[in-house]
């Protein structure tokens, strides 16, 4: 039962957090590029004030999975940075935290182009 | 015809095509919510493996990651991103998606500039913002330290 709790809420406010981002889209006309950016800005900021950790706490994969998750887990690295080596970690804990992420993105893409052809854009 | 200008926009609304809004925000919200709650199902399943939960916390997004890169790779994920909007958009599919895509588009220019150096055109920007702030917010958070 837990565990469809878990599901039910990740799946609530994950898909919040999309439907935002789909209304700056329909209603501002930004594009999905300035919208990435944006959110994760957001991320860093709501989770330096204190705001997004809680939701990560309630909503687990629902708050990380959205790009907001994305500065959530830099801000994060960040603070433990900070924390344990000084000043330096503003600089290297960002990168630390995402470093996963943004390795596995380089890595798969690089492999699936040498794979994949180009598809035509319809 | 004889129209004056208010007249005229009272026209054009009545035939431009509606914007679906509550339909793309309904389709944003199925999608993006049925990514994250898959996303809290791979997290379970991963700890149920005995994977410590700092290594689960790489390990979810990476599986996402992979499955995007690998959905733009069969051109599936364009069609999907198409209804599902910021869906797939926001979630940590939509980086790898903009990874991925200009990667392979690019291939034809070659390994280095084409595949290289295009496949950051969009992940780049969220990088350097999102390193950016980062920067900032570890400073402030030292200053704060040493203050207090």
């Amino acid at each position: 039962m837990a565990f469809f709790i878990s599901l039910l809420k990740a799946f609530i406010v994950g898909g919040s957090l999309c439907v935002f981002a789909q209304i700056l889209i329909d209603k501002t006309a930004m594009t999905p590029a300035r919208i990435l950016v944006l959110y994760v800005s957001l991320g860093v900021a709501l989770t330096a004030i204190g705001l997004y950790g809680p939701l990560v706490s309630f909503a687990g994969c629902g708050a990380t999975t959205p790009l907001l998750g994305f500065g959530y887990s830099l801000a994060e690295g960040v603070k433990k940075a900070v924390d344990e080596r000084g000043l330096i970690g503003a600089l290297t804990g960002g990168l630390t935290g995402t470093a996963g992420g943004i390795a596995a993105a380089t890595f798969f893409a690089y492999i699936f182009a040498l794979i994949f052809r180009g598809h035509p854009k319809k | 015809m004889n129209l004056d200008t208010n007249e005229y926009g009272k026209f054009v609304r009545a035939r431009a095509p509606k914007s679906p809004v509550l339909k793309n925000c309904l389709c944003a919200f199925l999608v993006g919510g049925g990514i994250c709650a898959f996303a809290e199902a791979l997290f379970h399943g991963y700890l149920a493996l005995h994977i410590t939960e700092e290594n689960v916390k790489t390990l979810v997004p990476v599986t996402l990651i992979f499955l995007a890169a690998l959905l733009t790779g069969f051109g599936v994920f364009d069609d999907v991103a198409k209804i599902a909007g910021a869906g797939t958009l926001v979630p940590i599919t939509g980086f790898a998606n903009a990874v991925a895509s200009p990667a392979i588009d690019n291939k034809s220019e070659g390994l280095v500039l084409g595949v290289g150096a295009q496949m950051f055109t969009v992940a780049g920007p969220v990088i350097v913002y999102g390193v950016l702030t980062s920067v900032i917010y570890g400073f402030i958070y030292w200053i704060w330290g040493i203050a207090v």
